[in-house]
């Protein structure tokens, strides 16, 4: 039969994106395949490895509500795990671990192998088929084809990769592995915008000829905070890291040797990230500064390699060579890796819709650092919804997407889509403008539901899911009954204004010196809370009057969500826009009057009238 | 509502008949009318060029001057010409008519223009408030807040505040989004507070400035009070130059509040006239002695009225009113009230003394600040909303809160300042980080 399928949806690519993206759309019921090179390096970690932190975490957290993979992973091979910003509040609590990337590779494979609805493929994709106007599918390194109604592309740095390490040039994906260059070029064919992107890398350290005893320690946290909602411990061994700093000489090795790294020779064309500098543009840009940290992370437990977190570099070996011997502790250390930059293509993201899928091609998606993004966690995320839109895709449903109010998901693509990038865009919980309620405790609460209705869910979790859920609800509603006048809490010895206002057992938690103990001394019947929920209780409480307050902000953003712009409609018809403005519209080509908001270079003025001519048009839609 | 697309034409100067006119013309078609209409064709940019104006029967309108300013870097943003006539109504029409003539084009709507030009990006939100009172201006002071707002020294008062309070956003983000770097402090509470701290005190002087701004703009108050049968309602008249308010021998004759606009000092004033103050013999009554107190303590001025023939009682002046004593044609034996003044509205004596004293008291008032300062209600509100959420930041950062609560109110405050002018990024705040800190591992 011609025009079959040999898979509902195809996913190109075995890193971070691509293993959530095929599970994903597995888990959506759809035949899936997951075709990558090479099965071996199904879930590698490129570069770092370490999933987490700030935002970051934020993302693993919501991968996890949704039923993604990254999170039981990382708790399976997680080394090192913390809570960063304990000392603040819980809202930008960031739970973050170093991760061994052996037992993550392992794991991930393992996962993989037995997920129902799942094909794992190896093989190289070099090119895609397109049929009238609709992808049908990939062809494979050996012109062997591999149709399917929907196909996700999560290639990541391999787009045309080029290694930059002083005067040496390779083509690479990463370091070892050839780049995708047939793929590339199709994009390009399709006549996507698309540009270059750097990243850089440290070198990889012996750890074994370290001076281990001189330096500082960074110990795991006594209690490792797990990621996944279904973890209850974390099992592996815990491990500490070293702290070190470089110097003066280090500096001046450095700065003498500026030309000759890639990145300041003027050799590559692609913005690096401004949040992850290499050791030469912090000595370039912050010449005051007489050192900067290292953290030395073992990148395994039966794993002597170490990676040096705070020098990625492009500098020449024997450079490289010579200023990590002027650091304290590593002067006798012997290189295994030296440290690279990698400039790669990606394709401007404000080609793709809220679904992830390419405006001008029905039926591909991308996900991943081919969108402008770095790390894992960002690429796994979209993943997840590339897959899962996929898989909507084929089943002729509409592509569901994540607001701004909901979930650092829905930051995340809105800010893709509709802003583009200008470096390698990472996750910051700056970002999201609801940051008190999209917090990493919470995460399951705001999405498990939402996974569920989407088919996300599997049972194990949705049966877990739902006995929380109503733990917090009987819990929530019991504090709010509880009902003390300002005098009989003064009797409990709590420090509150006389003002003669009743409140209850939750109004109180909110304040900063009353904890669920106070609480359980004046209502012994609060003792039936189960000690988890009530902790999470204790931290909705404490937000509570935030987030009441945000309410009207949310509920406008929503408002303007809803004012839909036709996919059709032409901008070119909305006068006294100015060239800029209309030009920026046409490249987003946004679907909602608050998405057009966001756009760089909107000015109020130009929403008024695009909002005039949009509201005009809708009655004229009705009378067609 | 008219299309936003078409080509609009006005007269720009006022109506004739007139020395000159100017007729202004922007949008898509202004190149082509141009080129039809300008005998010489269409003029270099920005160059006033000397010839006939044609219409479509190449019928000469008049001669002139014509000038074309190309978009994007004209009033409007758009393309836009300016024809300078003879300023005869029968020339303008014949002007407006040949241009109506042209396809998608038509008068433009009252504001039109500078509606374009905002839209456009070309002004902001404040200096387009910043045209239409410059237009409005009647007086000079008037005038020159509305030129500080036009030419962008009020917006750039405010985008200050802005950048001050996106450093201190800057400095919580850092302390939040990048935990452990070793540069990132993670005590930054000091620098944060100092920095809100002086924010806090430019606010509040903005804000504490008795409202001189608005009051410029849209003129002082001033009430007549005082008991009944005192005068007020024939003082107002005298001054007003004419019967504003019924004038009679019945104590408690004036109701409702009377008022009327005035130019004192160079400035605008409105002078209200009160019912009298007293136990009131009906509930009509009562309610005008409410409106009358509510008014007075509104007032930038209160005038204190008293009679010379009863015995002047001054008690229930606050510091700052004028005390005026009226009726003097009655009394022979006239105490002038401290620092007060002593009239007669039957014979005017007395009168120019007063308005010589209201315009001291005004000019002074009006004088007092040399900041921008604020014009408009909505300038107000959202300042001290900003006021308020930087208190609150401050408030919370004492008792220890969250940097992330703290960074809260922050975002908040800003958020009123860029509604006033336009919009605060993160980009902007991630900016500030990542100037100011070497981050990243
Ligand atoms: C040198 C370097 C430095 C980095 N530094 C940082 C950092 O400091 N911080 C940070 O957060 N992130 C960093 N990253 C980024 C992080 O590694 C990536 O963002 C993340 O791995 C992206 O995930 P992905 O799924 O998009 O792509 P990847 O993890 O790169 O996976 C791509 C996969 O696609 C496969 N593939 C590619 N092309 C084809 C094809 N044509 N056919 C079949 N399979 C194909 C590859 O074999 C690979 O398995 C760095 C990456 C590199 C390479
Ligand atoms: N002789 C004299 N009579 C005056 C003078 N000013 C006002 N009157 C008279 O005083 C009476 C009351 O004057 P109004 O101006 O109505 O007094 P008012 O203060 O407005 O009184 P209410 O409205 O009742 O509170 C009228 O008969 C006026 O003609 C003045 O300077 N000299
Ligand atoms: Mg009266």
């Amino acid at each position: 039969m011609p025009g079959a399928f040999d898979f509902d949806v195809i996913v190109v690519g075995g890193g971070h994106a691509g293993c959530e993206a095929a599970t994903a759309a597995a888990r959506a019921g759809v035949r899936t395949a997951l075709v990558t090179h090479k099965l071996a390096t199904i879930g590698e970690m490129s570069c770092n490895p370490a999933i987490g932190g700030l935002g970051k975490g934020h993302l693993v957290r919501e991968i996890d509500a949704l039923d993604g993979v990254m999170a039981r992973m990382a708790d399976k091979a997680g080394i090192q795990f913390r809570l960063l910003n304990r000392s603040k509040g819980p809202a930008v609590w960031g739970p973050r671990a170093q991760i061994d990337r052996k037992l993550y590779r392992e794991a991930m494979q393992a996962e993989l192998q037995d997920y129902p609805n799942l094909t794992l493929i190896e093989d190289g994709v070099e090119d895609l088929i397109v049929e009238d106007g609709r992808t049908a599918g990939v062809i494979g390194q050996t012109g062997g084809t591999y149709r399917a109604g929907a196909v996700v592309i999560t290639t990541g740095t391999f787009l045309k990769g080029i290694i930059h390490r002083g005067e040496e040039r390779i083509e690479a994906g990463r370091i070892g592995e050839k780049p995708a260059i047939g793929l590339s070029d199709r994009l390009y064919a399709l006549e996507l915008p698309m540009g270059r992107l750097k990243t850089g890398t440290p070198a990889r350290l012996d750890g074994s000829t370290i001076d281990w005893d001189r330096l500082e320690k960074q110990p795991a946290d006594e209690e490792p905070v797990p990621f996944s909602f279904m973890s209850d411990r974390i099992e592996v061994p815990q491990i500490a890291c070293g702290i070190t700093y470089t110097n003066e000489a280090t500096h001046d090795i450095i700065a003498e040797n500026l030309n000759s790294s890639a990145v300041y020779s003027g050799a590559i064309a692609g913005k690096g990230p401004r949040y992850c500098p290499s050791i030469e543009d912090k000595v370039y840009r912050f010449a005051d500064k007489t050192r900067h940290q290292i953290f030395l992370e073992p990148e395994g437990l039966d794993d002597d390699t170490v990676y040096p977190n705070g020098i990625s570099t492009s500098l020449p070996i024997d450079v490289q060579e010579a200023f990590v011997r002027t650091i304290e502790g590593l002067e006798n250390v012997r290189i295994i890796q030296p440290g690279y930059a990698i400039e790669y293509d990606y394709v401007d993201p404000r080609a793709l819709n809220h679904g992830l899928e390419v405006k001008v091609l029905p039926g591909l998606f991308l996900a991943g650092q081919i969108n402008g993004t770095t790390g894992y966690e960002e690429a796994g995320a979209q993943g997840l919804v590339a897959g899962l839109n996929a898989a909507r895709h084929v089943r002729g449903l509409s592509a569901a997407r994540f607001d701004r109010a909901e979930a650092y998901i829905g930051v995340l693509i809105d800010d893709l889509v509709t802003r583009g990038v200008t470096e390698p865009y990472r996750m910051f919980t700056s970002r999201a403008e609801y940051r008190l309620a999209l917090r990493s405790d919470n995460a399951d609460q705001r999405l498990t539901q939402r996974g569920i209705e989407l088919g996300l869910v599997q049972e194990k979790r949705a049966a877990m899911f739902h006995v929380k859920h109503q733990g917090l609800e009987s819990g929530r509603s019991l504090l709010k009954d509880l009902v003390l006048t300002p005098k009989q809490a003064a009797g409990h010895g709590w420090k509150v204004n006389q003002d003669g206002q009743r409140r209850s057992a939750w109004d109180y938690l909110a304040y900063p010196d009353i904890g669920f103990e106070h609480i359980e001394a004046a209502f012994p019947e609060v003792s039936s809370i189960s000690v988890a929920d009530r902790a999470q209780l204790a931290i909705e409480a404490t937000y509570a009057g935030y987030l009441e307050r945000q309410k009207a902000d949310v509920e406008a953003l929503r408002r303007d969500e809803a004012l839909e712009i036709p996919a059709d409609f032409d901008f070119a018809s909305v006068g006294g826009l100015s060239n800029e403005a209309r030009a920026k519209l046409e490249a987003v080509r946004p679907s909602t009057l608050g998405q057009a908001a966001r756009i760089e270079g909107v000015t109020p003025g130009a929403l008024v009238s695009l909002l005039a001519h949009v509201k005009r048009r809708k009655p004229q839609r009705a009378a067609s | 509502m008219a299309d936003a697309r078409d080509t609009i034409c006005a007269l720009a100067s006022g109506p004739p008949p007139a020395a000159i006119a100017i007729v202004r013309i922007s949008g898509p078609r202004v190149r082509e009318i141009c080129s039809a209409v300008f005998e010489k064709g269409v003029p270099a940019p920005r160059h006033a060029v000397f010839g006939r104006f044609l219409d479509v029967s190449r019928d000469t309108i008049d001669e002139g001057l014509g000038l074309f300013m190309p978009g994007p870097s004209s009033y409007t943003g758009e393309d836009t010409a300016e024809l300078y006539l003879h300023g005869g109504a029968a020339v303008i029409d014949h002007a407006l008519d040949t241009l109506c003539a042209f396809p998608e084009t038509r008068l433009a709507e009252p504001g039109e223009f500078t509606r374009r030009a905002f839209e456009n990006g070309r002004l902001d939100l404040v200096e387009a408030e910043g045209v239409a009172d410059l237009i409005d201006a009647e007086t000079r002071a008037q005038k020159s807040l509305a030129l500080d707002q036009l030419d962008g020294r009020l917006s750039d008062q405010y985008a200050a505040w802005r950048v001050d309070l996106v450093n201190a956003l800057a400095l919580l983000e850092v302390s939040i989004d990048f935990p452990d770097e070793e540069d990132a402090p993670d005590e930054t509470s000091d620098p944060v507070r100092e920095k809100l701290e002086s924010i806090q005190a430019s606010l509040e002087q903005a804000l504490d400035d008795e409202a001189i701004g608005e009051r410029i703009r849209d003129g002082f108050r001033i009430a007549i009070v005082g008991p009944p049968n005192a005068g007020k309602s024939s003082v107002l008249n005298r001054l007003a130059r004419r019967e504003a308010a019924i004038v009679s021998d019945i104590p408690g004759t004036t109701r409702d509040i009377v008022e009327v606009r005035l130019k004192i000092g160079g400035q605008i004033a409105w002078v209200a006239d009160t019912a009298g103050l007293r136990e009131a013999s009906d509930a009509i009554e009562a309610e005008g002695v409410r409106r009358a107190r509510e008014r007075a303590a509104a007032a930038d001025l209160r005038i204190q009225l008293r009679s010379a023939d009863t015995r002047p009682d001054f008690h229930e002046a606050e510091s700052g009113d004028l005390l005026v004593l009226n009726k003097t044609d009655l009394s022979d034996d006239v105490t002038v009230p401290e620092g007060g003044l002593a009239i007669s509205s039957l014979s005017g004596d007395g009168f120019e003394a007063l308005e010589t004293r209201l315009a001291e008291i005004i000019r002074a008032k009006a004088g007092a600040s040399a900041a921008p300062l604020i014009t408009r209600r909505r300038h107000r509100v959202a300042l001290e909303q900003a006021q308020f959420h930087v208190k609150q930041a401050l408030d919370l950062q004492a008792r220890g809160g969250g940097a992330e609560l703290v960074a809260e109110d922050v975002r908040l405050a800003s958020r009123q300042l860029s509604a006033l002018i336009g919009e605060i990024g993160v980009e902007e705040i991630l900016g500030a980080v990542f100037s100011s800190f070497c981050i990243g591992k």
